[in-house]
């Protein structure tokens, strides 16, 4: 009896702390909320998300150019990102000779693995000076920011879609080649489109990390509030404008840094329910 | 013709795809390569025990170490009793229910969340709303809810793997979940979960993001939990950045590098021994 009435505690203190490691998620939304919406409600939403000024000594907290700014610099990173972590996660588990697969995964590893600000640093020592001196511009640039992005995808694309071409049924490979296909032809025409959802899930993942990073994107972005006109401009984006001013911002300005976040969240929300949707789908 | 064609095809895809795989290695050779070859030979012994002098130009990044063991070690103390506990739950004390599925989608989101993102929160909620300034102890618990996701997900990854018959065992004998639980499905769960939270610490180490809005950047040794810091990667990023020394910056980006390659090799030996033991 005492046994049983133990055990029933011991079950609800589990529903506790599980209960209590997704209301996080909730304070999270409270807090970032509470403190940005203020200004939104203030200024107008459309004068926040379409406002081209962003002069907060002014009083102008118009966000349009970070979007545009994170938008470029998302799709860039997807551009370099998407086809080479395809590649990779075709090369790990199609192609994989067996030596070249114990130096490719633990690359991989490491890419995940090295922090953020290294890479930003690393784009600043060795790829700004290269896209200054070869292709003009500041440098600093969306172009520089886009390939370093790129790479700081690949474990997150690379990953998921190796899972997701893992999964499929050997039946879809040995029937595509038994019909005479060739081992190209299996992977693309069939084996792909089979893991589809999975690769789009790993791509979504993929662009809500590049639209999260920070550090390294202050270190190369050049950080001009301005529309991005080429792939050679300077650019802010949205988690690089909180990152740079949150250190000194009070008052409205902070409240403006926060509502960023808020667009940042909503954003980052939607992406996840999606690759959380598509996932599950392939999981059924 | 076609036949010709489709192998055509075949090789030019494999060629690309080789060219994939060996452009991804080189990269992170030479992003290792770039930072070790002018790092290394600034690693003496001193510049790991002295403290920082004249705003890090000068002597070493001892207060930078500490303060990156406390803050990784206050995130690790709270993300592994709830992310564990949260497995458990997930893992053994519910079935696929209304509630289970809620857990997942919001850890699932969590994980998704920038760190920008937890630094606001942890400034506000932490820093600001709790009044625990900027401090070890604010960076500590907004690190923690970062890595919490992860910790959660390889917790849940090992206890998968242990056996069911282990529990059958368990109940058999006479056992209640609980003892189940502790005695035979955790301590068999325990490499998995270990290499977890080692992957977490190198994600703490890196962190700048979040940890330099909620544990300030002050280079002064700390002397309690509720004292400023500045982590390795917060001084690193500060050097680089401000331009304050590159030689300092090249140094402590080093440090940095060789603490993730040694906790990525204790982590992959970890794991290796464990899926050896299971085979």
């Amino acid at each position: 009896m005492i046994l049983e009435i133990r055990e029933k505690i011991i079950e609800k203190i589990f529903l506790l702390i599980a209960l209590s490691s997704i209301s996080i998620l909730a304070l999270i939304a409270i807090f970032i909320f509470g403190e940005g919406l203020p200004l939104i409600w203030k200024i107008g939403l459309k004068a926040f998300i379409l406002g081209e000024r962003w002069v907060p000594s002014k009083g102008s907290f118009g966000i349009l150019p970070m979007i545009v700014g994170s938008f470029w610099v998302t799709s860039g990173a997807l551009l370099l990102g998407i086809p080479l972590g395809l590649a990779c996660a075709i090369f790990l588990c199609e192609w994989t000779p067996p030596l070249a697969g114990v130096f490719l995964r633990p690359a991989i590893q490491l890419l995940a693995a090295i922090p953020s600000v290294i890479y930003g640093f690393w784009g600043l020592i060795v790829l700004v000076p290269l896209i200054r001196n070869y292709l003009g511009g500041p440098g600093l640039s969306i172009l520089s920011g886009s390939l370093i992005l790129g790479f700081m995808i690949l474990p997150t694309i690379i990953s998921i879609s190796e899972d997701s071409l893992k999964a499929l049924p050997p039946s879809y490979k040995a029937g595509a080649l038994a019909l005479g296909a060739t081992h190209w032809q299996t992977i693309w025409r069939v084996l792909i489109p089979a893991a589809r959802s999975g690769i789009v899930a790993s791509v979504i993942l993929g662009m809500g990390r590049a639209i999260g990073e920070t550090m390294a994107m202050i270190m190369i972005l050049g950080n001009a509030v301005k529309m991005p006109t080429s792939f050679l401009d300077s650019a802010r984006t949205l988690t690089t404008n909180i990152g740079i001013e949150m250190g000194y911002a009070s008052g409205d300005h902070r409240e403006a840094l926060f509502a960023t976040g808020i667009v940042l969240f909503f954003i980052i929300m939607i992406l996840n329910s999606l690759a959380i949707f598509l996932s599950r789908r392939r999981g059924s | 013709m076609l036949y010709r064609t489709r192998y055509l095809t075949q090789i030019i895809a494999r060629v690309l795809i080789w060219m994939a795989a060996l452009s991804t290695i080189a990269v992170m050779i030479l992003i290792l390569f770039q930072i070790l070859k002018e790092g290394l030979p600034i690693l003496h012994l001193r510049f790991f025990l002295d403290s920082p002098r004249s705003m890090g130009r000068e002597g070493g990044i001892f207060s930078s170490i500490v303060g990156t063991i406390a803050l990784t070690l206050v995130a690790i103390l709270f993300a592994t009793p709830l992310g564990v506990g949260t497995a458990v739950f997930l893992k053994e004390y519910t079935r696929e229910s209304r509630v289970s599925r809620t857990i997942r989608f919001g850890t699932d989101c969590l994980a998704g969340i920038p760190s920008i993102i937890f630094g606001l929160f942890g400034f506000v909620f932490f820093v600001i709303y709790l009044n625990m300034g900027w401090s070890i102890l604010s960076g500590g618990l907004t690190l923690a809810a970062m890595i919490l996701p992860t910790v959660i997900s390889t917790t849940e990854e090992a206890i998968k793997g242990v056996p069911y018959s282990y529990r059958e065992v368990s109940y058999s004998l006479g056992g209640t979940k609980w003892q189940t639980v502790t005695r035979a499905v955790l301590p068999n769960a325990l490499p998995g979960i270990f290499t977890g939270i080692i992957l977490s610490v190198g994600r703490s180490i890196g962190e700048t993001a979040a940890v330099i809005l909620t544990a300030g950047s002050s280079l002064v040794m700390p002397t309690s939990l509720f004292s400023p810091i500045r982590t390795m990667a917060v001084h690193f990023y500060i050097l680089a950045r401000e331009g304050i020394s590159m030689e300092m910056a090249y140094g402590t980006g080093a440090a940095l590098i060789l603490l993730v390659l040694a906790i990525n090799l204790i982590a992959n030996w970890l794991l290796n021994r464990y899926i050896r033991r299971r085979a």
